[in-house]
């Protein structure tokens, strides 16, 4: 036999690997890649195995198996099951995640695409506990498997600490001596990096090979899942033991303190910038995440705390400040309750939600810095800044324009050139201008304080590898946490030559104060402490608290590097992070949300729209972010108001409680299970504990997908078995209805407790319209009668409403773009917009400019254009060219009226950069 | 259940002479069928359950005799689930009946001489592109016409499926 092999191919991993596995006798010759040895095969196929009677096998695990099977080694099933997913899942997603890996750098997508797949052996080896994938022993099926993730995973930052089965048994193959010879023949101590050449050459994948629709449930497991005797027979039990020995709801007493002996839940969300309105991406991204897990928390009876509040200091708000003639602090107080009212609209049940301009803020503050200082970990060091004379201060990046050093563009900003696009530092920009006063700002040093991440390495990288075995972390949190690790740690400074935050505690330092991302994220701990003096009990206190921190992907580098570092530092046995959960991100009908130019709906704006805020909720949360981007649309909340809510869970629950109503003058009836209904009970316990266990691991939209199900069940239940049909037959036929509308409802009953987390309005209104008792708000692992037959239950009302076509058309329309106040006769207009005032709203989207600047420019481009009407005007020029100069210039004026058109929603900036 | 892969394993089924029909289900956007077994774990992916079948019917020889024949087997059937079922565009369709008809030139059935699963499963995976195309492209992937018309002809394989009429007699003569 003759095998051709190409060196850096993937694909010769496994290969080379069973060939030294099962000793077969076998030539190696290496040829180019694109060498076509197959002679029917009319596109290269590597590797390939010549047998010795002239015959090609070109599958990889074709030949694998046919090694295997030389050496008497049949295939099982698992094993051909096995190969046929490596064939055909794995490889899709796998060529995807190599390509992004390799060619284009994409580290971190490459291995969300990886993920499921991951997870998936993960499981199957934990389902069968055995040391390898199909036996005891190793079989073909490891060595497939193995050699084609061997590139990816033995990169340890695509090896996510959480799937521990999946690590051992990559570990266990990985020192097999035929693997190991394999990895030197193929990639030659190259690492991922051998597979450039190699994968340079292949077509990139297709998009779509591992992208289906975000927005549709992740393909589970089918709906008809068989159910054991045994599972059936524990359901019916469950069932009969009604609410007698059902656990107590915890009454919640402020302040909710951490109990020994329990299970104590602290959860914290991503503190919102103070001026900025919230857009749905940042409600789900956080407080939404954050509040359907509290509430989960607390409906198992968990101790929990919830907090947030507004992150308030910094550049941003004195420029808002100063734009809006205001203070810093009447800024924050006003913006502050923006954000309180949007949050309380939607539901969302802080324990405490509270700011970061406050005396507990600056005194944990200054006693963690204290505390820094005093054990060395912190440097000084001079930094040359701009300073503007006139304006007595110094200039932040975005305060400075010049002329780029790299192309001599003469607009570039301090941070970044619009036309070359290279990143400058604001002291290298030629014959710079303060942006406010248009002086000259010179070149002053200052002295600041860093925070030593080097030095601190050592025991982050310990605590961090402990935290992600022992707790839930996302794949994007783990990725970006140790991407940041791997690429090394630099001091990073803490100061800022600022007014607006906490002072340093240092007489050399009385100008100055910390920078944000320093103070804010002890903004949790002043937070608690503005809620309880006891606030130590939870921020102190590791051996008994479970910290939750939710935050979207772009905060994570400092909710697990810089902050844990920060308290690492200050040696006072903190509360560390043990469950990082981030988001992606939600974009807006396939764009991006965008304030400045009224792209999107904002947190203020959903109320406007009538539709009540738990529906929101369910459709927010139903397209979480969860593994990849997602889109808010408005034709999909639509569908998925009138499918799911409207047709499905409305419509169950609706018709239990009818039935009640009805056909037993709202008394629950007499209920005789049969088979058929133990089936169904069982059904939704396997779904309810399918519920339990994604919520514990915060998979919040696939949890949703369990409470649908059940309604699912239901509508089907009551579809098969007619109850409004046999409730006119015989006295059997009437028997059968009653049980049929006693189990369903109280099906609906559990869904309301389910529901809870979700749709606090509704499940509250299920409750009410069944008078349920409140002690049934607890969720336990089994489903009991709750509603016993007897049970009077209230009046009965539909909990949704039909969203109509021409409705969602006409918010898509006010929500599409233009702000609301600009009519759709100004598009056309709008759309010659000259070059320069483009760029400034290209700008803008970046999140750099904020909209003093807009006007500003707008300022400008008005005086310009009158100039060059009168020029015009001077030179008497046709009429019709001096009428389109002076069409342009109104329309400037009329732009540059709405930039500065004061609302108190418009803020001023997008997106929390400075974080 | 309608499913187009689980009509595929019924049909085999019945070819294979299998009395007691199994319970399927599908999963995922991508179809996959799955096997509810009784005893165990279910089984997952076609030719994965498509082999068991045979095994079960106690027709080995399907899976081929020797361990090349077995090889060639299998490679066949993965053929058909990662090119002939991924197959997305007109362009990958050809390069599949390209490479079929070449590697069918001189052969009877897919393993050489035997009739086996390979056969089976490559003709249910070609019948929808066979379906469409025109008399002068049957003409043109000739071997793989010759083939698919044989196996839709081997007594028992064709079930559910509606014949695919291929021409004896050569229409286009001109062209190759």
């Amino acid at each position: 036999m003759r095998l051709y092999l190409t060196e850096g191919n993937p694909h010769c991993l496994k290969v080379v690997a069973a060939v030294e596995l099962t000793g077969s006798r076998c030539e190696l010759q290496f040829v180019g890649v694109e060498e076509r040895v197959v002679p029917f095969l009319a596109h290269s196929k590597l590797p390939c195995l010549q047998l010795d009677n002239g015959n090609y096998l070109f599958s990889t695990n074709a030949i694998c198996q046919y090694l295997f099977t030389l050496r008497g080694k049949e295939p099982s099933d698992l094993t051909n099951q096995w190969l046929e997913w490596e064939g055909t899942e794995l490889q899709t997603a796998l060529s995807g995640a190599l390509y992004m890996a390799v060619v284009q750098g994409k580290r971190e997508e490459a291995a969300g695409a990886l993920q499921k797949k991951c997870a998936y052996i993960d499981q199957s080896l934990m389902k069968r506990s055995c040391p390898f994938l199909a036996a005891d022993a190793i079989t073909v099926a490891d060595i497939v498997l193995w050699g084609a993730l061997y590139p990816l995973l033995s990169d340890s930052t695509f090896l996510p600490g959480d799937l521990k089965a999946l690590r051992s048994w990559f570990e266990r193959v990985c020192a097999v001596a035929a693997c190991r010879k394999a990895v030197e023949s193929i990639l030659k101590g190259k690492g991922l990096q051998a597979l450039k050449p190699y994968l340079q050459k292949q077509p990139a994948p297709s998009q779509r090979a591992e992208t289906p629709a975000s927005n549709e449930p992740e393909g589970g497991e089918s709906a008809d899942r068989v159910l054991t005797e045994e599972e059936i027979g524990a359901a019916a039990e469950s069932w009969s033991k009604g609410l007698s020995a059902w656990p107590k709801p915890k009454p919640i007493e402020h302040p909710v303190l951490p109990q020994p002996n329990e299970k104590n839940v602290l959860i914290t969300s991503a503190l919102p910038y103070v001026n900025n309105v919230p857009h749905l991406g940042n409600i789900i991204g956080c407080v939404l995440s954050a509040d359907v897990f509290a509430r989960f928390c607390r409906l198992r009876n968990w101790t929990t705390l919830f907090v947030c509040g507004t992150d308030e200091y910094g550049t941003a708000t004195e420029t808002k400040a100063l734009e809006e003639g205001l203070s810093p602090q009447q800024i924050c107080d006003k913006y502050h309750a923006v954000h309180a009212h949007i949050y309380q609209w939607f539901g969302i049940s802080f324990d405490h939600f509270g700011r970061t301009t406050t005396q507990r803020q600056t005194e944990i503050s200054q006693d963690i810095f204290r505390r820094l200082l005093d054990r060395d970990f912190l440097l000084q060091d001079t930094v040359e800044q701009l300073r503007c004379e006139s304006c007595q201060k110094f200039l932040a990046d975005r305060f400075v324009e010049g002329t780029c050093p790299f192309c001599n563009y003469e607009e570039a900003r301090g941070d970044q050139c619009d036309k070359c696009g290279k990143l400058i530092n604001a002291t290298e920009l030629k014959s710079p201008q303060c942006k406010i006063c248009k002086g000259t700002p010179v070149v002053k040093s200052s002295k600041h304080l860093f925070l030593d991440l080097p030095k601190l390495e050592a025991r982050l990288v310990k605590w961090l590898e402990d935290s992600m075995v022992s707790g839930n972390w996302t794949p994007n949190a783990r990725f970006i946490a140790r991407s940041w690790i791997r690429d090394g740690l630099k001091p990073r400074c803490i100061t800022r030559d600022l007014k607006w935050g906490i002072p340093v505690p240092l007489e050399e330092f009385k100008d100055k104060v910390f920078y944000v991302w320093f103070d804010a994220p002890i903004g949790y701990l002043s937070i608690t402490a503005n809620y309880t003096d006891q606030w130590e009990r939870w921020w102190k206190n590791p051996e008994q608290v479970q910290l939750y921190n939710f935050m979207a992907k772009d905060n994570v580098p400092f909710h697990s590097v810089v902050f844990p570092c920060s308290l690492l530092g200050a040696e006072d046995n903190y509360t560390l992070v043990n469950h990082l959960i981030a988001t992606e991100y939600l974009n807006y009908e396939d764009g991006k949300f965008s304030k400045s130019r009224g792209v999107g709906v904002f947190g203020d704006m959903a109320k406007e729209t009538g539709i009540p805020a738990d529906i929101w909720r369910f459709y927010l949360l139903f397209i979480r972010p969860e593994g990849q981007d997602s889109s808010f649309s408005w034709s999909d909340l639509l569908l998925k108001n009138n499918s799911e809510l409207l047709n499905n869970l409305g419509n169950f629950i609706n018709r239990a409680g009818m039935f009640v109503c009805k056909f037993f003058e709202g008394r629950v009836p007499e209920m005789e299970l049969n088979d058929d209904d133990k089936r169904l009970l069982a059904q939704a316990t396997w779904e309810l504990r399918q519920y339990l266990q994604l919520l514990e691991k915060v998979r919040i939209r696939d949890a949703l997908k369990c409470i649908l199900n059940i309604s699912r069940h239901g509508n089907q239940y009551i579809q098969a078995n007619e109850p409004w049909k046999r409730i006119k037959g015989t006295d059997a036929d009437r028997q059968r209805a009653g049980t049929v509308t006693g189990v369903a409802v109280n099906m609906a009953c559990l869904l309301s407790v389910m529901l809870q987390p979700y749709m606090p309005s509704v499940s509250a209104s299920i409750q009410e319209q069944l008078l349920a008792p409140p002690q049934c708000n607890v969720l336990t692992e089994e489903f009991v009668c709750i509603l016993p037959s007897g049970h009077q239950i209230g009046a009965v009302s539909p909990l949704f409403q039909k969203l109509e076509t021409d409705q969602i058309e006409s918010w898509r329309k006010r929500f599409g773009g233009q702000q609301p106040d600009e009519g759709s006769a100004n598009q056309s207009k709008t759309e010659a917009k000259p070059a320069a005032e483009t760029k400034a709203a290209a700008a803008e989207d970046a999140g750099k400019d904020a909209d003093p600047q807009r006007a500003k420019q707008l300022a400008e481009e008005v005086t310009k254009q009158g100039e060059v009407v009168r020029e015009l005007k001077a030179q008497k020029a046709e009429k019709a060219v001096i009428g389109a100069a002076v069409t342009k210039l109104l329309e400037l004026k009329k732009q540059l009226v709405l930039a500065e058109g004061k609302t108190p929603e418009a803020p001023a900036q997008k997106g929390k950069k400075k974080k | 259940m309608s499913d187009k892969v689980v009509l595929e394993l019924l049909s085999l089924e019945k070819s294979l002479g299998l009395k007691k029909t199994n319970k399927y289900s599908t999963q995922g956007d991508k179809q996959v069928p799955v096997l509810q077994t009784n005893n165990g774990p279910n089984l997952i992916g076609l030719t994965t359950i498509a082999a068991h079948l045979v095994q079960e019917a106690q027709q080995k020889q399907l899976l081929g005799n020797t361990a090349e024949e077995k090889a060639i087997v299998q490679q066949w059937l993965e053929y058909r689930v990662t090119q002939i079922d991924g197959h997305r565009g007109k362009d990958e369709t050809r390069t599949v009946l390209k490479d079929l008809n070449q590697y069918l030139e001189d052969k009877v059935y897919l393993a050489g001489d035997d009739f086996t699963l390979a056969d089976i499963l490559v003709y249910y995976g070609l019948h929808p592109i066979m379906t469409e195309l025109a008399v002068q492209e049957k003409e043109k992937y000739v071997n793989v016409s010759r083939w698919f018309n044989h196996i839709q002809h081997y007594p028992g394989i064709r079930q559910h499926l509606p014949p695919v009429v291929v021409l004896k007699n050569r229409l286009y003569t001109s062209v190759h």
